[in-house]
């Protein structure tokens, strides 16, 4: 089983959008992959204090994964074929998108 | 009802793929998801586009899914084998609305589409294509189904199972985190309800908890009444259907229903009860 506890390569600070793109949403969006390579095929879960979990969404094609989240931080895990299991934190605010790289 | 009748496992499915008499079928949130590769021999129904009316908020009525079925192969006297993503979310849905119409012959791939695709099991992209079959449906079930009025009288009478996540049910967020944050009109939960995240009934790889470990999340941890009649609800009924599968068909409870309406309905009604806040 492989396990990466630092594989979340979140760009400080996120993009702030304008209200056309996120508006009222906190959104919490990326990509996982693998020596830089989409990992196209697992799952990416957002979980709360105490790894309470909030929601999952499959990876697409490409990778990418997105959460409309409450503000605040969140762990972010990552699942795929293999035993793959990578984490990392997360913080998401209101009319912000932020973008989340994870190597597994 | 126990576990075993109502559960398989993915060697049990791998071991039945194209059997004559077992109907595998993948129901999906994400209805492009079989599209992209399913279990050999599943065929796919569209939970939104096939299981709903596509006019009035309703499921299709009775000579609909008749002809659904009849359309897709699936005979009566056919095991029907549900799995899903979203950890069985819509299988779960589709579960609940086979019963609802009376297949009883009716099993859940445990883990569905996620630990097939976690433990790298076989996926393609041929669509079967089965004859059509004549099939028959039952009426519905009023035993499995909550409506509105009847949830409004269980209000601190019998339990109410509020299955969405802790900010869903404080009021913080309308829908799951990843959906946009639309639909009701407020947010919050109904009075009296327990709050109990489907996802504290299901393991990190989508298969369910133990028998004793669910025993004890609802009855010890969160209060639940088995002596008492329960109605299951989330915003849309899905994630309810998943718990309605927990506490009816393994736990074998008698008397639970659930509320497709559910909060996009509840939290749109004019006139009625809403707590905000966490869970006591």
């Amino acid at each position: 089983m492989s396990t990466d506890q630092s594989g979340c390569g979140a760009p400080a600070g996120g993009v702030t959008i304008t209200k056309d793109a996120a508006g009222k949403e906190a959104i919490v969006e990326g990509h996982v992959l693998r020596d830089g390579v989409p990992v196209g095929s697992g799952y990416a879960r957002l979980l709360g204090t105490g790894d309470e979990f909030v929601a999952e969404v499959p990876l697409g094609a490409d990778g990418g994964f997105r959460f409309f989240a409450a503000p605040g931080e969140w762990t972010l895990r990552v699942l795929a074929p293999g035993g793959v299991r990578s984490e990392c934190t997360v913080s998401a605010d209101i009319g912000h998108i932020t973008t989340v790289e994870v190597a597994v | 009802m126990s576990r075993s009748d109502v559960l398989v496992d993915a060697d049990w499915v791998e071991a039945h793929i194209g059997e004559p008499g077992v109907a595998l079928v993948e129901v999906d949130e994400d209805t492009s998801a079989y599209d992209g590769g399913h279990i050999p021999s599943a065929i796919k129904i569209d939970w939104k586009k096939d299981l709903q009316d596509p006019v009035r908020r309703d499921f299709v009525d009775k000579a609909g899914f008749e002809a659904l079925l009849s359309e897709r192969g699936i005979s009566n006297d056919d095991t029907v084998v549900l799995y899903g993503g979203n950890n069985n979310w819509f299988a779960a849905y589709a579960y609940w609305y086979f019963k609802l119409y009376g297949h009883n012959n009716v099993l859940l791939l445990d883990g569905g589409r996620k630990k097939w695709e976690l433990d790298s099991r076989e996926l393609t992209t041929d669509v079967p294509s089965p004859d059509k079959t004549s099939y028959t449906a039952s009426e519905q079930d009023p035993a499995l189904r909550a409506l509105r009025d009847e949830v409004i009288a269980a209000i601190g009478k019998r339990n109410l199972v509020d299955v969405r996540s802790p900010d869903e049910f404080a009021g913080r967020l309308l829908a799951p985190a990843h959906l946009p944050q639309e639909q009701a009109q407020r947010g919050g939960h109904i009075p009296t309800a327990r709050n109990v995240p489907w996802s504290k009934a299901a393991n990190e790889d989508g298969t369910f908890k133990s028998d004793a470990e669910l025993e004890t999340l609802y009855k010890d941890d969160a209060g639940v009444d088995f002596s008492k009649d329960t109605i299951a609800y989330c915003r849309i009924g899905e994630r309810s259907a998943h718990t309605w599968f927990v506490l009816h068909e393994i736990l074998g409870l008698p008397n639970v229903k659930n509320y497709d309406g559910s909060w996009t309905e509840y939290g749109s009604l004019v006139g009625v009860p809403i707590e905000l806040g966490d869970a006591r």
